[in-house]
């Protein structure tokens, strides 16, 4: 099969979790409208922020995924993505710029794109319990980002 | 990562998500989004390809520039390198696996009971194969 679609992937994962046996369908995050925040000032004045939801390798970020922030320098070698939905049949994760743009935004920093970019990265852990999300993991990344003084974060989930 | 975005910009940070499952990230409401059309696990572009992992980046620093309200997605140009069966094959359920599955359930949720005794707080997602 060659044809080009956009992957139906709520109906997939539904499928492939009652395929294993789970009676109660995931109810995804739904909201009707959504926050926005103009940027305050061009990007050639603003501080990049980055946010992924690999895990540090590391025996805790494997042990336990939760909030961690990690230097941009020097480059990590590798970030624990093992527990994370994936296309595991299909690529792999051993090129941190295929899912952790810090060397792209290092290019835009030295092209005179973006003035600055923040000087850790963070991890942030996926979670089926959307309160979890909400009350505990966002209000300490939106902490973070905030010490970190910001004005724009790019978030990539796997 | 949506909903994360939704906080930071209802806190006056300017978010942008790059990301490649579309209708899970437009079901949630969004602030900016820039979709790669590509297999999960590489929305910054394929694995060692600089050229296709920086235009993305670019493309995502214009929707930053340009956007004027909430929903606003981009698609990159982005094309995975070989062929479409990625498409067809991710959590594929079907008669030459439904049994593999049946079994890689009740393997999974012995293993989520085992966690929870452990204490580990969060369980893995289910990875496809």
């Amino acid at each position: 099969m060659n044809k080009v679609y956009d992957v139906p992937y709520m109906e997939r994962t539904r499928d492939y979790y009652r395929a294993q046996g789970y009676t109660n369908d995931y109810q995804w995050a739904y909201y009707d409208s959504a926050p926005f925040q103009a940027l305050k000032k061009p990007l050639s004045e603003s501080k990049i922020g980055l946010i992924t939801t690999a895990m540090p390798d590391t025996p805790l970020g494997r042990q336990s995924r939760a909030v961690y922030s990690t230097p941009i320098s020097p480059l990590p070698d590798s970030l624990y993505t093992a527990e994370l939905s994936w296309h595991h049949g299909v690529t792999h994760t051993d090129d941190l710029g295929s899912f952790l743009p810090i060397e792209q935004l290092q290019r835009l920093k030295s092209a005179g794109v973006i003035a600055d970019i923040a000087a850790e990265f963070h991890s942030a852990p996926t979670d089926y319990s959307k309160t979890n999300t909400l009350e505990k993991d966002a209000p300490e990344l939106l902490a973070r980002c905030k010490a970190q003084k910001v004005d724009v974060v790019v978030l990539v989930p796997l | 990562m949506s909903l994360i975005a939704r906080v930071l910009e209802a806190n006056g940070i300017a978010t942008v998500i790059i990301g490649s499952a579309l209708d899970i990230v437009l079901h949630c409401g969004i602030p900016r989004y820039v979709h790669s059309d590509l297999p999960l696990g590489n929305p910054c572009g394929a694995p060692y390809d600089k050229v296709m992992q920086q235009s993305i980046m670019d493309t995502a620093m214009g929707l930053l520039s340009q956007a004027h309200g909430s929903n606003a997605v981009m698609r990159s140009d982005a094309v995975w390198p070989g062929d479409n069966s990625w498409r067809d094959d991710y959590s594929r359920v079907d008669d030459s696996n439904r049994e593999l599955l049946k079994l890689k359930g009740e393997a999974r949720r012995r293993q989520q009971t085992e966690h929870k005794a452990n204490g580990k707080a969060r369980a893995a997602m289910i990875a496809d194969s």
